[in-house]
């Protein structure tokens, strides 16, 4: 599903996006027309308005009602033809009709690429082309977001891939909308499908009488409202035998010019009805509002096609290749990758590489690739991605089908890749590690996880495999970095250092140089993002929350010094000048939602820095709590003087702290709990609430939110679904 | 394959006595630029009192558009029944010209005959009577008034 939805959209894009634009454009014909059309008001009748326009253009031969209530009249006159608006209450022209020559040539490029009956196929095939891609999208999406009912709650992932969920949503029932109904006018154009179930033509039936009576006074004429009328036909001049052909929306008929009489008339079929709906359906004629939604429902697919394509490069420039990979007859070690996004192969080509260092003959393929037996394995190693809500990864979905027929006893160790910030982390390779165990397999390394591809577990995780297998692993995976950029440290102050927690407020700015202005300053990034550096004497990045935005022309950070810590280290040893290699990772699941809805911030030491940021950034002034947890007030309360200015001027609307080392202390859960009937309160205003800090602090806040929320029938896993908890533990 | 059908039946139906009396006669209808679906043109011939001679040539597939050719319709339906078969062709898009041979007696130029061009387009205008020409032994041209630029007759 998701190759198909990948390789259909990268084939049909320039298709797609030109049926997107060009119908844009025409969506804005109906507001463009409304100006020359009148309302049908009251209850005029057909016979009334035709008897006026009569008088006013003798030569009448033809009246045209459009869907938006335009009434043209098409006259000959001295051998001259011409077409004209006539306003339907004095029955007068009001002007040249004079349709727009820019939506004309939209039309046809719409319609048919200005390549007549081959570009009429284009068309009908694109249609069916975005038919397809809003299907499949729908169903891919359905899977991520694990099931029908979440198809509405927050989107995860890239920006991209964000933009693409979003964009996705508000436009596929228009985009379903107008491809279906598109492709069923180029099925009709085609003949595929009937326009009307009789499609033979008829001659029309002749009037009885030899004489023309007013045509105010045909029976037939006044019966039908003016709102029902499509088209009217005059009889040819002078000839008395000719009838009114009169088109309406129930159907056609034929009015005897004499008696006034309905003289045969056929109502429209259901293929006719359909195909009239179907049309104003696609082309929102009479509803300019609606049009222009459909209208911009389909400016979506540009931004699809462009968001979509990221996403398709990126998953595809991170899948390596793994050389020297063995056959899997010969393999000792087998190594099975479910992976979404391909950044787990990255980690399988580490291991690879790692393991045939040490001699061993290693095999690497997709989950979906497990063999019913390897001849030669002593051993099978799973590095499992979760997709969404617990589901397994694109390359993983046949594999637990496939091992209820595996008949190989190689030992096992599964290992699991997600991001915490998922109420079911690493759901999935927690249940392969459950399989595989139930078919008696015998374990050999404990299941473990990875925590957004942290190359730091994956390395303590290489440790333990090591140890079981006799070998000096060193996993040192390197997600493909990106290029750096050379900061300096241009101020620090300590804290902590009392309470044996010593924790750094790094600023880092862009090297003063005469180039500066060519771009040598900082790169993009906002607060909440990550900056990734890379110590001295190790090629593992460490990531840190970024406490600013380059709009404030430094990067700054919190450092939490870690004995044995090699970057802490690093990092609490310079000096003011020093130089650093740093690069921007993207951190836009951590940003508080747009609103004026109060933010719940909760952080514990150096988690407060992207916390912080977002207060000194809240121009708007909105209700913004932060709670914060330290050891002791007179030593690592950081920020304190930032969030007291903070609290005079709006900024901040309350600060809750909590210390651990003072008597009668505690740690920020407690603060939570304490302040349950506040949270709940806010919680109830539709309150966002965003956590930084170590892992085990997260675990303790969401466990006291669970408390807290209880009375409501919530949990932090609940708002997690509505996007409203959002958390970035380390 | 089906213009020599039509032009043999035509022989047939009109000249069927005087088979060397006859003239091989081209009417080419040229049709100004306009955009928009391809346009449905019917040329018929009238008699010289103006009634329903016969039908030269239609263009347009689907025969439920036909009764917007408004003039021919009226006309032919004078005539009771209507066979069309081989002298049908595909629609005629704006700037294209149709190019209608027929085989005609004599008898049937300078005596008052004309060929008259119905053009009707879907969404758009119908015209009966877009241009009429008269037929003569000369060649000759006339303007249209409607989707059809010029008619003009070759012998």
């Amino acid at each position: 599903m998701r190759r198909f939805h990948s390789l259909a959209g990268l084939a049909g894009a320039v298709l797609v996006i030109f049926m997107a634009t060009t119908g844009f454009i025409l969506s804005l014909q109906p507001i463009a027309d409304a100006p020359t059309t009148a309302p049908a008001t009251g209850d005029l009748s057909v016979a009334t308005v035709a008897d006026r326009v009569a008088q006013d253009l003798p030569g009448v031969e033809r009246l045209v009602r459009s869907a938006s209530g335009q009434l043209v009249a098409y006259t000959l006159e001295d051998g001259v033809r011409s077409a004209v608006v006539v306003d339907p209450q004095t029955g007068l022209a009001s002007g040249a009709y004079e349709p727009s020559p820019l939506f004309t040539f939209v039309t046809d490029l719409h319609r048919s690429f200005l390549m007549g009956s081959f570009g009429h196929g284009m068309a009908g095939f694109s249609a069916l082309a975005i038919l397809a891609l809003a299907v499949s999208g729908m169903l891919l999406l359905v899977a991520k977001m694990g099931g029908w009912r979440k198809l509405f709650s927050s989107s995860r992932g890239t920006g991209a891939q964000r933009l693409h969920t979003e964009l996705a949503r508000i436009g596929v029932v228009v985009l379903l909308l107008t491809s279906m109904s598109g492709a069923y006018m180029s099925a009709v154009n085609f003949e595929l499908l009937p326009e009307s179930a009789a499609d033979t033509f008829s001659f029309a039936p002749a009037s009885v009488g030899t004489t023309v009576a007013p045509i105010a006074s045909l029976d037939a004429l006044a019966a039908t409202p003016l709102s029902a009328l499509r088209e009217l036909s005059f009889p040819a001049v002078g000839d008395a035998s000719d009838v009114f052909t009169v088109t309406t929306s129930a159907g056609l008929g034929y009015v005897d010019q004499g008696t006034g009489a309905m003289l045969a008339f056929t109502p429209n079929d259901a293929w006719q009805q359909a195909y009239e709906f179907i049309y104003l359906l696609h082309t929102g004629q009479g509803a300019p509002m609606v049009a222009l939604l459909v209208g911009l429902g389909a400016l979506a697919v540009p931004l699809l096609a462009l968001t979509g394509t990221i996403i398709w490069w990126t998953r595809r420039s991170s899948t390596p290749r793994i050389v020297h990979n063995a056959p899997w007859r010969d393999a000792e070690t087998i190594v099975l990758v479910g992976s979404e996004a391909g950044s787990t192969w990255g980690f399988a080509a580490t291991l690879h590489d790692a393991l045939r260092q040490h001699g061993q003959c290693v095999h690497v393929a997709p989950m979906n690739d497990l063999r019913g037996s390897y001849p030669r394995a002593t051993r099978l190693i799973v590095l499992a991605a979760t997709y969404g809500d617990g589901a397994a990864p694109a390359s993983a979905r046949q594999f637990l089908g496939k091992l209820e027929r595996f008949a190989s006893t190689p030992s096992f160790s599964v290992l699991g890749f997600g991001d915490r910030s998922f109420p079911r982390f690493c759901g999935f390779a927690a249940q392969v590690d459950g399989a595989l165990e139930a078919r008696g397999l015998r374990r050999l390394v404990r299941f473990s996880s990875i925590d957004r591809q942290s190359a730091g577990d994956f390395a303590e995780w290489g440790h333990l495999l090591g140890a079981q297998l006799g070998l000096p692993l060193s996993l040192s995976h390197v997600a493909k970095l990106p290029t750096t950029r050379k900061l300096v440290l241009a101020d620090r102050t300590l804290y902590g250092v009392e309470v044996q927690a010593p924790v750094a407020v790094l600023k880092l700015a862009a090297p003063q140089t005469r180039l500066a202005w060519l771009g040598g300053g900082l790169p993009h990034f906002e607060v909440g993002d990550l900056v990734g550096i890379i110590p001295p004497g190790s090629d593992v990045p460490r990531y840190y929350s970024l406490a600013s935005s380059s709009r404030d022309g430094v990067l700054e950070i919190c450092v939490r010094k870690q004995s044995g810590g090699l970057c802490s280290e690093f990092l609490h040893a310079l000096s003011p000048g020093d130089a650093v290699d740093v690069f921007i990772r993207p951190n836009p699941a951590f940003r508080p939602a747009r609103g004026r809805r109060p933010l719940i911030l909760i952080g514990a030491g150096a988690g407060v820095a992207p916390l912080a940021g977002f207060v000194r950034h809240n121009r708007n002034r909105r209700p913004m709590h932060l709670f914060f947890g330290g050891r002791d007030p007179a030593s690592d309360f950081l920020y304190r003087d930032d969030l007291n200015e903070a609290l005079d001027d709006g900024r901040l609307a309350s600060l809750n702290t909590r210390f651990s080392r003072v008597l009668g202390g505690g740690y920020v859960q407690g603060l939570l709990i304490d302040e349950a009937d506040a949270l709940r309160d806010l919680v109830r205003q539709g309150a966002q609430i965003m956590v930084c800090g170590g892992r085990d602090m997260a675990e303790g806040v969401r466990a006291a939110l669970d408390l807290c929320l209880a009375p409501l029938g919530l949990s932090a896993a609940a708002l997690n679904q509505k996007g409203l908890y959002l958390e970035d533990a380390y | 394959m089906k213009k020599l059908a039509a032009m043999l039946m035509l022989a047939t139906a009109l000249v069927a006595p005087a088979v060397a009396m006859a003239r091989d006669v081209t009417i080419e209808t040229s049709l100004v630029q306009y955009s928009g679906h391809a346009a449905y043109l019917a040329v018929y011939l009238t008699n010289p009192d103006g009634s329903y001679n016969s039908t030269l040539w239609v263009s347009g597939q689907k025969s439920k558009y036909y009764g917007d050719l408004r003039g021919w319709a009226r006309a032919a339906s004078s005539a009771g029944s209507l066979n069309l078969d081989g002298i049908t062709g595909a629609s005629v898009g704006g700037g294209q010209t149709l190019t209608v041979h027929a085989n005609l007696a004599d008898t049937l130029l300078d005596a008052g005959y004309q060929i008259h061009v119905d053009t009707a387009v879907e969404n758009g205008g119908q015209y009966a009577d877009d241009a009429v020409i008269a037929l003569t032994s000369t060649p000759a041209t006339a303007t249209g008034t409607g989707y059809v630029n010029t008619v003009s007759l070759g012998l």
